[in-house]
């Protein structure tokens, strides 16, 4: 296991005393900086402005912000309407409702149209805890990768997420960004690399056995179970799939080439999510044994978020798991062929 | 001559004027029949119904120009109700947006005029529709965003075209709410009460009277015109721009399927077309005014 240096990723990574920021926290400070970049950025929400980190852009650009009410499908409509016209809309709510209950206003005013709207949904995955099963966006991912024109990023910690957002300020078309509600490490830094559409290889080993693919904040319980695997000498890499659509196919298949075996991990439903868009694309190139981490088919809970990443399968010793898991099968399928092939 | 001299010289309607929108109403209608029985599916009752108020809109009250659809400063309109397009289609081509001709091509495989608009196919309109309930939402976005660059008193004017069964969607109803916090003086809906959705009679599928009051009740300032006479839609809009501070609805009161006695007031003409012998006869009910005029096939 060895930290890639080009990705200047914070030296306090293994410390207990990691800072602990919400991937919201990181959007709202991009938002801010990107309206006073840019006039023509403007803030919707529905009813939710402080907990969508909406608050200090409202109170910097008060023209600029619009409040709707609890009324997500509106949103939908008045931000296209306002593409339509010239402004950059970034249109906040938790996703279940946005854009879980306005998913085909974004469909027809939005991604029909191919209009320059931001689509910020907070509060996905598990950890948003105590709010419970109702409140836990799961499917996000699936309901919006599946639209043609729309881009689909998920950032692994704050930072990320200040920096998705500028990109998507400055990016055309209609775009989503998810987000979480808890506090969660801090990854990155300043100087670690962002571009939409390239994933980033946050740990890479020399020979490494098994490549672990995952987006969003839980990378970091993916990082710990590949310092782990480590010291049992199973030799992981890390590729932070921040961008899911466009996903990048690049980097995908050099991992898979590499590895010969890889484990997706997201805060997401298995159907529809990251893992799924990881096989379509090596089914297609370069078919590899595939683990999935994911939310199997239910609803989450309340509960404290990490109590809730364990009991959904999420957790270090899981990933450790999955990872044995598909080496077991990568070593067979190579057996097999050394057998078939007379080298054994 | 004044702006203000101009403005009246151009919103009033002489004989000629009206005999002018009457035939181009007349001209869109037919030229409507014949698409539809050319492309073999799609809506009647919608389209005929609101041949006038379309008519109006676009040889008299807008501002606009065919030969730059890009006009920044032109008045914008929404179709928010996609699947009456035939009318919006047939008046574009025949206000010079595009050739007349191109309307036998609705529906078809490679067509700009596709079964319910799209703009990427089309992108002289305003906004792609269909799914019912969304138009109103885009409209005060723009509202909204022209307000931003040209403050309160902007000039432009956007019509958001609506069908009245659009109104049992909630969304539509958010969009009324949110118009009416905003206030906006130029967003001017104009909604087709022809009483006649899919399953019916709209009053029996899921009433919505008291339209007006209720309306009402939402903010708006609200006008009931006949949607077939040029000069009550002329007045309304008229009215329409001097209301301060809030949206105006105008309800439409038309005749689905209007022009077409076999057609008319009919739901069932909402969703299907004519035949090859069922457009002959309205093309000639339409040439003949209804059979009040002499007209040689």
């Amino acid at each position: 296991m060895k930290i890639n240096p080009d990705q200047k990723l914070n030296t306090k990574l293994w410390e207990v005393s990691i800072e602990m920021v919400p991937t919201r926290t990181g959007f709202g400070e991009g938002l801010l900086q990107a309206g006073e970049e840019n006039k023509n950025v403007v803030a919707l929400t529905a009813d939710l402005k402080d907990s969508t980190k909406n608050d200090a852009f409202a109170k910097k650009f008060p023209d600029r912000f619009v409040e709707l009410g609890v009324a997500e499908q509106n949103m939908a409509g008045v931000a296209s309407g306002m593409a339509a016209m010239g402004k950059i809309p970034f249109m906040s709510s938790y996703a279940v409702f946005s854009p879980g209950r306005n998913w085909e206003h974004i469909r027809t005013t939005i991604c029909y149209n191919n209009v320059n709207v931001k689509i910020a949904g907070h509060h996905t995955g598990l950890s948003v805890g105590p709010d419970g099963g109702s409140h836990q966006a799961l499917e996000d991912i699936a309901l919006m990768r599946v639209l043609p024109n729309m881009t689909v990023v998920a950032p692994c910690d704050a930072v990320e997420a200040l920096k998705a957002t500028l990109a998507l300020a400055n990016a055309s078309g209609p775009a989503y960004l998810r987000l979480a509600r808890e506090k969660t490490p801090v990854m990155t830094t300043d100087d670690s690399p962002f571009e939409i559409g390239k994933a980033n290889l946050l740990l890479g080993a020399d020979k490494p056995q098994v490549g672990i693919v995952a987006c969003g904040p839980i990378i970091y319980q993916a990082l710990r179970a590949a310092k782990r695997l480590a010291d049992e000498h199973i030799d992981v890499a890390v590729l932070n799939m921040h961008t899911i659509k466009p996903i990048d196919k690049k980097a995908l298949v050099e991992l898979a080439k590499r590895t010969g075996a890889l484990v997706t991990v997201e805060e997401h439903q298995q159907p529809g999510g990251l893992g799924s868009a990881v096989a379509e694309c090596l089914a297609e190139e370069l078919p590899t044994p595939i683990e999935f981490a994911a939310v199997n088919n239910r609803f989450g809970q309340s509960g404290e978020p990490m109590e809730l990443i364990e009991h959904y399968g999420l957790g270090v010793d899981t990933i450790m798991e999955k990872v044995k898991m598909v080496l077991a099968r990568k070593n067979r399928s190579i057996n097999k062929y050394e057998r078939i092939n007379g080298n054994v | 001559m004044s702006a203000f001299v101009i403005l009246l010289k151009l919103m009033f309607l002489d004989d000629s004027k009206l005999k002018f929108l009457e035939q181009k109403a007349n001209d869109i209608r037919k030229s409507i029949v014949e698409m539809l029985v050319e492309a073999r599916s799609g809506h009647t009752a919608g389209p005929l119904g609101m041949a006038d108020v379309f008519t109006a809109l676009y040889f008299h009250l807008l501002k606009h120009d065919p030969k730059k659809p890009e006009w920044d400063e032109r008045d914008r309109v929404i179709l928010s109700n996609g699947h009456i397009c035939p009318v919006l289609y047939a008046t574009l081509a025949h206000a010079g947006y595009f050739p007349v001709e191109e309307l036998k091509t609705l529906r078809k495989y490679g067509s700009r005029l596709q079964g319910h608009p799209h703009r990427e196919f089309l992108p002289l309109m305003e906004t792609s529709s269909g799914p019912l309930g969304e138009g109103l939402s885009q409209t005060a976005g723009m509202c909204l965003a022209d307000r931003l660059d040209s403050g309160a008193t902007s000039s432009r004017y956007f019509y958001c075209l609506m069908s009245d069964g659009e109104w049992q969607e909630g969304s539509t109803w958010e969009a009324a709410m949110f118009s009416a916090k905003q206030g906006f003086h130029n967003l001017i809906a104009i909604i087709d009460r022809n009483n006649i959705q899919i399953d019916g009679y709209t009053e029996n599928v899921m009433p919505l009277e008291p339209f007006h009051q209720k309306l009402e009740a939402f903010g708006w300032h609200v006008i009931e015109i006949d949607g077939h006479s040029f000069e009550e839609i002329t007045e309304a809009v008229g009215q329409a721009k001097a209301v301060f501070g809030r949206p105006t609805a105008i309800i439409a009161n038309t005749i689905p399927g209007k022009g077409v006695p076999a057609f008319e007031h009919k739901f069932e003409w909402h969703g299907k077309t004519p035949s090859e012998e069922e457009g002959k006869e309205a093309l000639k009910a339409l040439r003949t005014l209804g059979g009040k005029i002499k007209h040689e096939d």
